[in-house]
């Protein structure tokens, strides 16, 4: 089924705040099989410069994908989740992730578009701390298998 | 946070030799659990034939991670990755078995940019597939 093209340009609340620890950067590396010990431990993470452990570069996407959840789950889309794979994925740093950040996700839905047969539809989230300083942005595009046709 | 690789030291066309990463399903079991993404497609091989797909696939973000630690580790710091972005290409098909898949990354210094950054160009495969497209990160250098 197409997408409802009515949804571009639609943002999403802030997310409430998404509170950064250790353990999950840990477990995100573990998945990733990294075993750089910046991931694993603060007093290595901060011989490197840094104030606490470091994210991996992909790890917004444990807490972007939430607050993107919410615009794609509104029935009003008509997007069939069975349908989906990712598209396209970019994160854009004004600084790296670290242990401790409280961060919250604004979500816009910026572009549906036709791909052939499959519908593609990308979301913009900013990631800011509670304080409103800017961390990145992350660009997520899922494409619904089939849905054009 | 610094890199480990100096700027005055790279030059455009700079290759950064491959490197193989594996992977099984317990690892697509790990990221699923560590991400969050519990789609059925990343570990139901049943319910990924039902939709149309040859067998379990790759969460695309797995195999964005590697090509992200291949950058990370050339680097030598996490933290000089400011801009990654990948297209999706073509699916990691992961076997039941014990060998699973492999994902083979390489790069290349594409360009370089003003304070002391550089876009690396990535490719990445599996088999006989190129998975990720329009692959590059810009990194920034010591």
């Amino acid at each position: 089924m197409a997408l409802n093209r009515d949804f571009v340009g639609r943002s999403y609340p802030a997310s409430p705040p998404y509170e950064v620890s250790r353990v999950k950067i840990r477990e995100f590396a573990a998945a990733i099989g990294d075993n750089n010990p910046v991931y694993r431990d603060r007093e290595a993470a901060q011989a490197a410069g840094h104030p606490d452990v470091v994210a991996p570069p992909t790890f917004p996407i444990v807490f972007s994908l939430q607050s993107g959840g919410e615009a794609l789950a509104d029935p009003g889309l008509g997007l069939n989740f069975a349908m989906v794979v990712h598209g396209e994925q970019r994160f854009e740093y004004v600084r790296p992730v670290y242990a401790g950040d409280r961060l919250v996700v604004t979500a816009t839905i910026t572009d549906i578009r036709s791909a052939g047969r499959n519908e593609l539809l990308t979301v913009r989230s900013e990631v800011t701390t509670v304080d409103g300083e800017p961390v990145c942005t992350t660009y997520n595009t899922i494409v619904e298998r089939g849905g054009a046709a | 946070m610094t890199a480990t690789v100096k700027y005055d030291e790279i030059e455009v066309g700079h290759e950064i030799p491959a490197v193989d990463y594996n992977v099984r399903r317990l690892n697509l079991v790990m990221y699923a659990g560590a991400s969050g993404d519990f789609n059925q497609i990343h570990w139901n091989e049943r319910f990924a034939k039902m939709v149309g797909l040859p067998d379990v696939i790759a969460h695309g973000m797995y195999t964005m991670a590697q090509a992200g630690r291949f950058v990370t580790d050339w680097a030598g710091d996490p933290g000089a990755v400011v801009d990654y972005g990948v297209r999706f290409s073509s699916m990691v098909v992961v076997p039941d078995d014990d060998q699973g898949a492999t994902i083979t990354v390489s790069g290349v210094v594409e360009e370089k940019l003003a304070d002391k950054r550089v876009v690396v160009g990535l490719t990445a495969r599996s088999g006989d597939a190129r998975v990720l497209s329009k692959a590059r990160a810009v990194v920034q250098l010591a």
